[in-house]
């Protein structure tokens, strides 16, 4: 198996783009990408695109060879392969064009995540966004994924010591990253209050404990890293790539608190890169709604369960704590494009190590983590990024 | 939902009819044809549930996908049947009355509706026990 590299690495901004559409918002992200590693369309041997619902949100299916012919790749008759998990589509979108760099089969790959979100009505959304969920068993009874996750809340609140406050706390520490990164869909600083009176979605969860809907895309390019120094001088080594399935619904877990596929995919990562937690200098967590980050940082070890909220409250995950979380404004307020979100983490990490990413540059960053769940968590794609 | 896709499962959404593994003794609702712990030595038969059950863990969903828009605020929870599965399931009852470890049973109830001239949709909702 051949080591990895991530040697350029492009986004979009992300918000409600009314104005820009599915295929531009790809071509838009590949662009940035491409140049930023310095790579020509013709050199690139591959292409993998993370992309949950194209099919609900714009009617489109065959998004990978769609997405070929607008960046212009289509003569070139290059691979290319959308990947779906539902909110990890991006996360296992990365994972497939490192498995194809380090096989030895491609050499140039482009991982790319795109979702157009905001051309169906906030109801279809919900309905789509459900369809992470079992269709059959959830769904059909009425179950949103607000719903679900706020069922998580509701059982983490009954056994551990979680307040209302702390879990707000973790949507103001986001807005207050998101303040400082220029992508953000929400560069708004907010308090616990703005949480505690934005209206009730499903009990516990208010407006300002979810995930936006969101337009957004992101691209990253990968190659060996031996070959990595003939496109940039910073190359960013894949340390670890891994995956955890579950089953599809919150029902049926082990621990409804508990995501076991993120608690598999964290110790496989950390196994397969030599690492522990106390060697990771930020994390970009599945922020889903602020639960998912309680929850996100105790299943990956951080800490013991129970202990995230108390250590929100006391600033550890804050961008000058000692393990920062979402530098980037997590899900919660850099947005969530759900195909884009797995790259757009991957694209944090990667200027964080750099040393780009200006307001919200953690000093000396060296090794970052991105943890990409799919669903309630029966999807969690983990990658481990040095430099 | 088609008219097919709905229909096939009218046994377990009427009547919770689910599967027991006769090797084993697991119970599966909704049912599997294939028992993850005994899997090829495993046999799996027919069982009707009585859908008594438990609150395990609950919410009140007050932003709903469009099929459930109308019904907002609802209590929606994961219900431990008395043989052990969970199901997500809607309660019958005021948001202020659930509550972690309630006693619960099972009521026949329209669950949705295709539009004013679709499909609607039947099942089980639950209602308070005690």
């Amino acid at each position: 198996m051949r080591d990895v590299a991530v040697i350029g690495a492009g986004c979009t901004t992300f918000g409600e783009k009314w104005n820009t559409s599915f295929r531009n918002l790809f071509v838009e992200a590949g662009i940035l990408a491409l140049e930023d590693a310095g790579v020509a369309g013709e050199q690139i041997d591959g292409l993998y695109v993370g992309n949950m619902s194209a099919g609900r949100f714009i009617e489109q299916e065959h998004i990978g060879a769609l997405i070929a012919d607008y960046a212009g790749l289509a003569t070139h008759h290059i691979p290319a392969t959308r990947v779906e998990a539902a909110c990890a589509s991006g996360g296992l979108s990365f994972r497939q064009a490192v498995i194809a760099v380090a096989s030895g089969m491609e050499d140039i790959v482009v991982a790319a995540g795109v979702e157009k979100m905001t051309d169906v009505a906030s109801g279809a959304s919900v309905d789509t966004l459900a369809g992470a969920a079992d269709r059959e068993w959830e769904g059909f009874v009425g179950a949103t994924f607000p719903g679900l996750y706020a069922m998580i809340a509701t059982d983490y609140m009954s056994r551990y010591p979680l307040t209302r406050e702390q879990l707000a706390q973790v949507a103001v520490k986001n807005h207050f990253n998101g303040a400082r990164n220029p992508i953000a869909q929400f560069q708004q600083e907010i308090t616990i209050d703005t949480v505690l009176k934005s209206s009730l979605v499903a009990d516990p969860l208010r407006l300002f404990d979810c995930s936006p809907i969101t337009d957004g895309a992101a691209a990253v390019v990968l190659a060996p890293l031996d070959r990595a120094r003939e496109f940039t001088d910073t190359p960013v080594k894949v340390l670890a790539s891994t995956q955890a399935s579950d089953t599809i619904t919150l029902h049926d877990r082990r621990d409804i608190s508990t995501l076991d596929a993120s608690v598999a995919a964290g110790r496989r990562a950390f196994a397969m890169a030599g690492l522990s937690t106390a060697d990771i200098d930020l994390v970009e967590v599945h922020d889903c709604f602020t639960i998912a980050e309680i929850c996100a940082i105790e299943d990956l070890g951080f800490c013991r369960k129970g202990e995230a909220g108390r250590l929100t409250a006391e600033g550890v995950t804050a961008l000058d704590g000692d393990i920062p979380v979402n530098t980037s404004g997590g899900l919660k307020a850099c947005g969530h494009p759900v195909g884009a979100t797995g790259i757009k983490q991957v694209f944090e990490i990667v200027q964080q190590l750099r040393g780009e990413a200006g307001k919200r540059q953690i000093d000396g960053a060296a090794i970052g983590m991105t943890h990409n769940v799919g669903g309630t968590g029966a999807t969690v794609a983990v990658h481990i990024l040095g430099v | 939902m088609s008219v097919a896709r709905f229909w096939r499962k009218i046994p377990q959404r009427y009547n919770l009819i689910g599967t027991t593994c006769t090797t084993c003794g697991r119970y599966f609702f909704p049912p599997r044809s294939f028992c993850p712990d005994c899997r090829r030595a495993g046999n799996i038969v027919d069982y009707k549930f009585s859908g008594k059950g438990t609150v395990v863990t609950h919410t009140v969903i007050r932003t709903a996908s469009e099929q459930f828009e109308q019904m907002t605020p609802y209590v929606l929870a994961i219900v431990k049947l008395d043989e052990g599965p969970r199901i997500t399931a809607q309660l019958v009852c005021a948001p202020e009355e659930v509550r972690i470890g309630m006693r619960v049973k099972p009521v026949f109830r329209k669950i949705a509706a295709d539009g004013d001239s679709g499909v609607i949709y039947y099942g089980t909702k639950y209602v308070p026990a005690e």
